[in-house]
């Protein structure tokens, strides 16, 4: 079992006929992706790499069946691109575009609250279940099966984080990388939620960084409703205040988004907090440890 | 990115918002000519990308062209130091010069992003002049604040509400709800990530002036206004940063002495934070993106060398998307261009890593690889003085017992 994502996902690419639109498309299905259409607007009619190119999402929906959606469209229609996966009733996109306008993102983010379909992003990595569906831009071979959900605003850091998890011989459910930016569309509650549920996960490790209270109010939700072990890291200790690292939404604002807080009010909520990055994997044995021995 | 106090005032003038009369000078001698324009009696205000300028002496009243001329002789030779400029302060290359307006009342209103809801946020409060997160922490019940729906937009009768909150009443209440508008007309069609007036004050007179403004636009709306590249004032910027900027990296100088070069924000912050743990202090903040390509990792190491204060330089990559063979190629292009003998130490994880080591220690420069990123944060802290994290021995990364149970 999984979340989100499985063998049985049909893909849809949005911006396929892009530079990384088409490598990330073979990258996917050489990981075993099952991948039925892309979209490109004024490209409909070809084929690129074997897969059908349509000119809507609408058309390839209905010629492939698919459900889900991976979006590479480049920032000025990537909004759009979001609405129009919404429109065309998938029930879920991984939006992977960065820079995306705030002024674009918060129509969007309204409207996606009252739709059936689920956003993952934009600004993200993507996600992946081992060994069965990848959408996103992560390397496939440092992830391995197994029973620990990752949920991340993280790329590289995620990367880092499974890769210790792997070698501490924890295997993952589903990894999703949730995105940097301000505003997106599932957030860590959303995904911790979906992971609480999952019959095969039986602990979560999610990332943080700062910047907002999205882990101070993930926080609060696990200490009331999460049943599972979860174990974490925020990066930016050292992070200067009022300085955008990076990531869109990482910036520390008038005392308010600080390392420090989030790690506090994680720990006071009973998660293990990782007290450096090299400790990621451990921080998960010891979570899992201490609620075994409960 | 940020724009000046008088840039963001010929916005808000432009949109209906009433300004106070003033120049912009660029010379001690403008600003003497700008002053008698405003009849003797004005206020110069130093133009720099930080708040804070009153107390550090970057905003005063004069009552005359010679003593406007005086004080902008003093405050063009000078950079101001204020808690938002952090300890080197900015340089004064521009100087506004205002009438002197009768203040009867002040207040703030800003309209920013509101991440908790995913909408602008529109704050007031009567207690303007002031820094408003001090006046939202000690007295919460001063601020008022509307959250925008984004397809109904800003309605006059919820600007009316927080114009009577304000405690505005008649004409000024009007006038008011009229510039509330206007301002989320701004926010919306400038792209911004905060447009804040402070203080907002009714005049002696009965009008409502903005007498001190801040826009900082979206970074990622600058592809749709062509005109904002121009608007930036690069005496404002590190040099370092503003290089970086044209290559799309992003590059943040810090205090240390050890070179980052890190893919990933979430991982470059990360990085800084091992580097400090175990005692080392980093030179830099820079993600060189996930696609980044062997031209842009050859211009991020040439950019770090140019910081004299670095004195090591610390690769870390975890190429989900980059390839590590052409990582080591853009390194140790950059690296043999400037002729660098600092010590680097690179991790490397990801696709064709050993390729990239084999390029990497085959290529005669001063180049370790560590095996993970305790490891090589390890080596280079170890190269560059005496670690502090006891599971760094010997230059080497040990790991210890976990705690269990």
């Amino acid at each position: 079992m999984s979340i989100l994502i499985d063998k049985q996902s049909k893909i849809v690419v949005q911006g396929i006929t892009g530079r990384s639109g088409l490598f990330h498309t073979q990258q996917c299905r050489e990981y075993g992706s099952n991948i039925v259409a892309g979209v490109t607007p004024g490209k409909g009619g070809i084929h690129i790499e074997g897969i059908p190119v349509f000119n809507t999402v609408a058309e390839a929906v209905k010629y492939s069946d698919a459900n889900v959606s991976m979006i590479f469209v480049p920032p000025p229609g990537a909004a759009d691109a979001i609405l129009e996966a919404a429109d065309a009733g998938l029930t879920l996109a991984v939006c992977i575009t960065e820079g995306i306008p705030v002024r674009d993102m918060v129509p969007v983010k309204a409207i996606i609250q009252q739709s059936k379909m689920l956003l993952v992003g934009p600004n993200c990595p993507g996600v992946i279940t081992p060994g069965q569906c990848k959408i996103g831009i992560m390397p496939g071979h440092i992830h391995k099966p197994g029973k620990i959900g990752v949920v991340s605003r993280s790329g590289t850091l995620t990367y880092e984080a499974v890769k210790q998890l792997t070698d501490v011989g924890l295997g993952q459910s589903t990894c999703v990388g949730i995105g940097g930016d301000p505003i997106i569309g599932m957030n860590f509650i959303d995904v911790l939620q979906l992971f609480n549920e999952d019959p095969d996960t039986e602990g979560v490790f999610m990332i943080g960084e700062i910047g907002g209270a999205a882990e101070e109010e993930a926080a609060y939700w696990i200490q009331q409703h999460m049943k599972k072990p979860v174990a974490a890291f925020i990066a930016g200790v050292t992070a200067p205040p009022g300085k955008r690292m990076g990531h869109a939404g990482a910036i520390i604002t008038g005392g308010k988004g600080k390392a420090e807080d989030k790690i506090r009010t994680l720990k006071e909520c009973g998660v293990t907090v990782a007290s450096s990055p090299t400790r990621m994997g451990e921080a998960m044995e010891t979570a899992l440890a201490a609620s075994a021995g409960q | 990115m940020n724009i000046h106090e008088y840039q963001a005032k010929e916005i808000l003038s432009a949109f209906g918002i009433p300004i106070p009369r003033g120049r912009v000078a660029l010379t001690a001698d403008q600003v003497e000519r700008a002053a008698k324009e405003m009849g003797g009696q004005c206020v110069v205000k130093a133009q720099i990308y930080a708040g804070g300028r009153g107390k550090a002496g970057g905003v005063k009243l004069v009552h005359h062209p010679e003593q406007a001329q005086d004080l902008a002789k003093e405050l063009f030779g000078r950079t101001l130091v204020t808690p938002q400029t952090g300890p080197n302060g900015l340089r004064v290359r521009r100087i506004l010069v205002e009438e002197a307006v009768d203040i009867a009342r002040e207040f703030y209103l800003s309209i920013t992003l509101d991440r908790g809801s995913s909408r602008y946020i529109l704050i007031a409060s009567a207690e303007g002049g002031m820094d408003i997160e001090e006046v939202a922490s000690k007295s919460p019940e001063k601020i008022h604040t509307l959250t925008i729906d984004p397809f109904t937009g800003l309605r006059p009768f919820q600007a009316r509400r927080i114009a009577l909150q304000l405690g505005l009443t008649g004409t000024v209440c009007e006038d008011c709800v009229n510039l509330i508008l206007n301002l989320y007309r701004v926010c919306l069609e400038k792209d911004c990530a905060l447009v804040e007036i402070n203080p907002l004050v009714v005049t002696k007179a009965g009008w409502l002036m903005a007498m001190d403004a801040k826009i900082t636009f979206d970074d990622n709306a600058i592809f749709r206004h062509r005109e904002y590249p121009d608007m930036m004032d690069y005496s404002q910027l590190d040099p370092l940063e503003i290089t970086a900027g044209k290559y799309d990296l992003a590059y943040i100088k810090l205090t240390g002495s050890i070179g980052c070069l890190v893919n990933g924000a979430g991982l470059a912050m990360a990085t800084l934070d091992v580097l400090q743990e175990f005692g080392g202090e980093p030179a830099n903040f820079l993600d060189v993106g996930g696609g980044a390509t062997r031209e842009k990792v050859a211009e991020a190491f040439k950019i770090i060398l140019q910081d004299s204060d670095v004195k090591g330089i610390f690769v870390n990559i975890f190429g989900g998307i980059m390839r590590c063979d052409v990582i080591a190629h853009g390194i140790i292009e950059a690296a043999s261009e400037v002729n660098c003998t600092l010590p680097i130490v690179v991790r490397m994880d990801g696709s064709q890593v050993e390729e990239g080591k084999r390029l990497l220690t085959e290529s005669g420069l001063n180049v370790q690889c560590g095996d993970n990123l305790g490891d090589a944060a390890c080596r280079i802290v170890s190269m560059l003085g005496a670690p502090k994290d006891e599971r760094c021995r010997g230059g080497r990364f040990v790991e210890d017992q976990p705690m269990l149970g």
